[in-house]
């Protein structure tokens, strides 16, 4: 567990997370009037051939420095009241939730472009790697280019 | 002595998640490289990829960030998060 400050929380962990009870720690401010959340699953991506599970490798120390980092980045860029992150580590079956992003805001366009931001440089920026295992064996899932370009639109947008 | 770190596909090509290098002659990120792919042809195949990251120090870096002994520098490959 890293925290930037109360408001600012971000984990990584090998357990699921509940959604509900995420959603329930950061809504409960009367001042926020939007609260956005985005929850990333497991899914059968890339090339066709049928994935069972995923490992999620990552660099203990540096990741948590990284998360802590953009969340300090989405608030600056935006008025945020409540920001958490979580990504899980492990072994995850498909169909598994692994990744969380909370924010609240006064406003719904700055909670909207926060939780996307955060997303989109979480994806670019942290180091973690994910490893397919599937019917093929393991494979080393591909860095895409597209979400390289998602993040580098946020240094051209307002 | 400088402490390197490898990860993910990076680490499974080398088969090999650290070593130690000696810090003599090594001021930078691409040197460190280079003394490491010196190694063998395997070595150099794999840390000479253009696609290779590399951190010192657990921040994301350039290949001519500096490097000094009692560093942590890591390699490995573009990130797959999310």
């Amino acid at each position: 567990m890293s925290q930037v400050n109360a408001k600012q929380v971000v984990r990584v962990q090998t357990e699921d997370f509940n959604v509900a009870e995420e959603y329930a720690a950061i809504a409960q401010d009367n001042s926020d009037g939007a609260v956005v959340t985005f929850a990333g699953k497991v899914r059968d991506f890339n090339d066709g051939s049928a994935v069972t599970d995923l490992t999620l490798e990552h660099y203990p120390g540096m990741t948590e420095a990284v998360l802590v980092q953009l969340a300090e980045q989405a608030n600056e860029r935006w008025p945020l009241n409540y920001v958490t992150i979580i990504h899980r580590v492990g072994r995850m079956e498909l169909g598994e939730q692994i990744v969380f992003i909370g924010v609240t805001s006064a406003h719904r366009k700055a909670a909207f472009a926060a939780c996307e931001f955060l997303i989109d440089f979480l994806k670019t920026k942290a180091p973690f790697w994910k490893l397919e295992a599937g019917e093929q064996g393991n494979n080393w899932v591909e860095a895409r280019d597209s979400d390289e370009q998602a993040a580098t639109m946020w240094n051209e947008s307002e | 002595m400088i402490q390197v770190l490898f990860f993910a596909q990076v680490r499974e090509l080398l088969g090999t998640a650290k070593v130690e290098v000696a810090a003599e002659g090594v001021t930078n990120t691409e040197q460190l490289r280079e003394a490491l792919a010196a190694k063998d042809e395997k070595w150099a195949k794999v840390l000479t990829s253009d696609k290779l990251l590399v951190a010192v120090n657990q921040t994301m870096s350039s290949w001519d960030a500096a490097v000094k002994d009692g560093d942590e520098v890591a390699f490995f490959p573009p990130v797959t998060g999310g």
